[in-house]
């Protein structure tokens, strides 16, 4: 009796953590799939998308989390194939410079105008 | 003296995005990937069409030889529109063409290419589209011209027409 419920225990453990696992796959898998861009149907992201071109990436992405690969990899995979458009959020080169410094510098400047107005004000 | 400043930074910063919105207009909105930076062909194992069995990249791609990777699929309209040119294409005894069906129904391809005509050597099955992928498409039907070194030297999207297989015919003479 007692073996029986060590072997119980042991395989409700394995289940539950595979279950983890597999939840954790799913979860990785959504995220991956919001922030990529599908491009047959611009302006929808390949979560989104039941088109052709979309369910082959479901079934890719799908593939390569099973295959281990961490979603830095997955991303760097794809934009190899697709280029930088391919991905929501875009890494830092000489194409997006301005996407990403330009709201940093309109805070700066924006900050300076109020800061100003306000010492002017004190005055 | 501060309004004049004032005034000129204005003007540049509306200058920029009116600069910015210009050059975006005439941007065209359909994104059309570029070919990978690597060119190289990727390593795959699929199902052949015809005997059903499975077969390397290797296999199907040899070296010293031109190869033209043609993605198509029964259901697809433009595929019907490039057929006789991919037939016309096949004669050519420089280049070998290989025919990947891409999510398709396997019974509606053999009647397709039967009543079509069958331009390719070998023709693979992508049932789900990975492989499309690996090779960086996006669509049916797009071609790809693999050169003696199994690198991809031309990404033609879209059905193929006379100025594209006059310009294959340039490459691989």
């Amino acid at each position: 009796m007692k073996i029986l419920k060590f072997l119980l225990i042991i395989v409700l453990i394995t289940g539950f953590s595979e279950l983890k696992t597999d939840e954790k796959n799913i979860n990785l898998k959504t995220k991956i799939l919001k922030n990529i861009r599908c491009l047959i149907c611009q302006g929808q992201s390949v979560y989104d998308s039941e088109s052709d071109f979309a369910s082959s990436i479901k079934f890719i992405v799908d593939k390569k989390i099973n295959e281990g690969s961490s979603e830095g990899q997955i991303y760097e995979f794809l934009r190899k194939k697709y280029g930088d458009w391919i991905i929501y959020d875009p890494k830092l080169n000489k194409n997006t410079y301005i996407l990403w410094l330009l709201p940093i510098l309109l805070f700066f400047f924006g900050g300076a105008i109020i800061y100003r107005s306000l010492i002017i004000k004190k005055n | 003296m501060k309004n004049k400043l004032i005034i000129i930074i204005l003007f540049v910063f509306l200058s920029f995005c009116f600069i910015i919105f210009y050059k975006g207009l005439n941007n065209s909105n359909t994104y059309t990937p570029e070919i990978n930076d690597e060119k190289t062909i990727p390593i795959f194992k699929v199902k052949d069409f015809n005997s059903n069995l499975d077969i390397t990249s290797d296999k199907v791609f040899e070296k010293n030889s031109y190869y033209i990777l043609n993605i198509w699929a029964s259901w697809c309209l433009p595929c019907r529109k490039e057929h006789p040119l991919l037939m016309q294409l096949s004669k050519n005894k420089s280049v070998k063409l290989i025919g990947l069906n891409y999510r398709d129904n396997l019974k509606n391809a053999k009647k397709f290419i039967n009543t079509l005509g069958n331009p390719y050597s070998q023709i693979l099955i992508d049932s789900d589209g990975t492989l499309s992928i690996e090779f960086g498409a996006y669509g049916v039907p797009e071609t790809f011209l693999i050169d003696k070194n199994k690198k991809i030297i031309e990404k033609f999207v879209g059905p193929i027409n006379q100025e594209i297989l006059k310009k294959i015919e340039t490459i691989i003479k």
